[in-house]
């Protein structure tokens, strides 16, 4: 019954999210600079979800197998890789550093 | 339909099948931290969101409460604001119209569809986010049925998944030198605030970095 209380409390709080801004400033043209700073917010959010996903672990920043995995994908991603043979260059190369760790460990 | 809208669904292809990965991992997560198979796939149906889903399912794993799932999750969707703030200015149509559009945004629709002047393609955002739905759903369904069986899901690095797949996401945006230095900056906030901010308030915090477009 809690699990469902706390599907239903995401949804819609996802939703609200989403729907806020479209209804606060729809439909009209706003400043240049606005604009200007609009253009510019994907890199850092994208940034800034790569970095944390990465690297930080709760509250603590780990460089683990999965940090070497994501940058092995990085490096075929930044030479033309697919994203979908860059997920799989990701797990592929982290799965099998934790293989050898707890092999070795 | 706009032509734009089918670009939109042959650019979300490949996202949509790294995604189809990223949900069976989230519903492989979701049944191994007390989920039935209705509850993963529903939450799946209707938030739509990896990193929420994951934000709030990891803490009930944990053995968390409701209220603190969903205030990770929320924290974690947060982005979902300035999105869709962005996103506003590009819809028609009264409000109601427009808060159901901009329900069809996720991360790499709203990146693609971005024209970098402030504007963006709806009928392309939409078209991309068309098969990552059909394969979000995809994903924890499998996820879900396999997921009491699989064991520890670490052992098959699922978790380098998800940031590579925003990575993927970066590197097309990086390809503008402006954006290079904004999203250095939003990385070294997001970094900065991790030791001292709960789940997602770095990566709300780091779109502030778009304020340097204030200059000039």
């Amino acid at each position: 019954m809690t699990i469902w209380v706390m599907i239903v409390a995401c949804a819609g709080v996802t939703m609200v999210m989403k729907a806020f801004g479209p209804i606060a400033l729809g439909g009209r043209d706003l400043s240049p600079a606005f604009n200007r700073v609009i253009g510019l917010m994907a890199p850092p959010l994208l940034a800034a979800l790569v970095v944390t996903a990465a690297l930080a672990n709760g509250e603590k920043l780990v460089i683990g197998a999965d940090t070497v995995g994501v940058s092995a994908a990085g490096v075929a991603l930044w030479r033309g890789a697919n994203v979908i043979v860059g997920v799989l260059i990701a797990a592929t190369v982290t799965a099998g550093l934790r293989l050898l760790w707890s092999r070795a460990g | 339909m706009p032509p734009s809208f089918g670009r939109g669904v042959r650019l979300g292809l490949p996202y949509a099948a790294a995604g189809f990965v990223l949900s069976l991992s989230f519903g492989v997560l979701a049944r191994q931290a007390g989920f039935t198979f209705a509850q993963a796939l529903v939450m799946s149906l209707i938030v739509f969101s990896g990193s929420g889903q994951f934000a709030a399912t990891s803490i009930v794993a944990e053995g968390g409460g409701v209220l603190a799932a969903v205030a990770a999750a929320s924290l974690a969707n947060s982005r979902f604001l300035p999105m869709g703030i962005a996103f506003a200015p590009s819809l028609p149509g009264g409000p109601l119209k427009r808060a159901a559009q901009g329900q069809a945004v996720v991360d790499a629709s709203w990146a693609l569809a971005s024209r970098g002047d402030g504007t963006f393609d709806r009928w392309q955002l939409f078209g991309t986010s068309a098969p990552q739905y059909v394969t979000w759903i995809a994903g924890t369904v499998v996820g879900a049925l396999i997921g009491s069986d699989l064991g520890d899901t670490g052992r098959f690095g699922l978790d380098a998944i998800f940031p590579t797949f925003f990575l993927a996401l970066l590197l097309v945006e990086l390809r503008d030198p402006q954006a290079r230095g904004v999203a250095a900056v939003g990385a070294a906030i997001a970094l900065a605030l991790v030791p001292v901010t709960p789940i997602g308030v770095p990566v709300l915090v780091a779109s502030t970095a778009a304020l340097i477009g204030l200059r000039r």
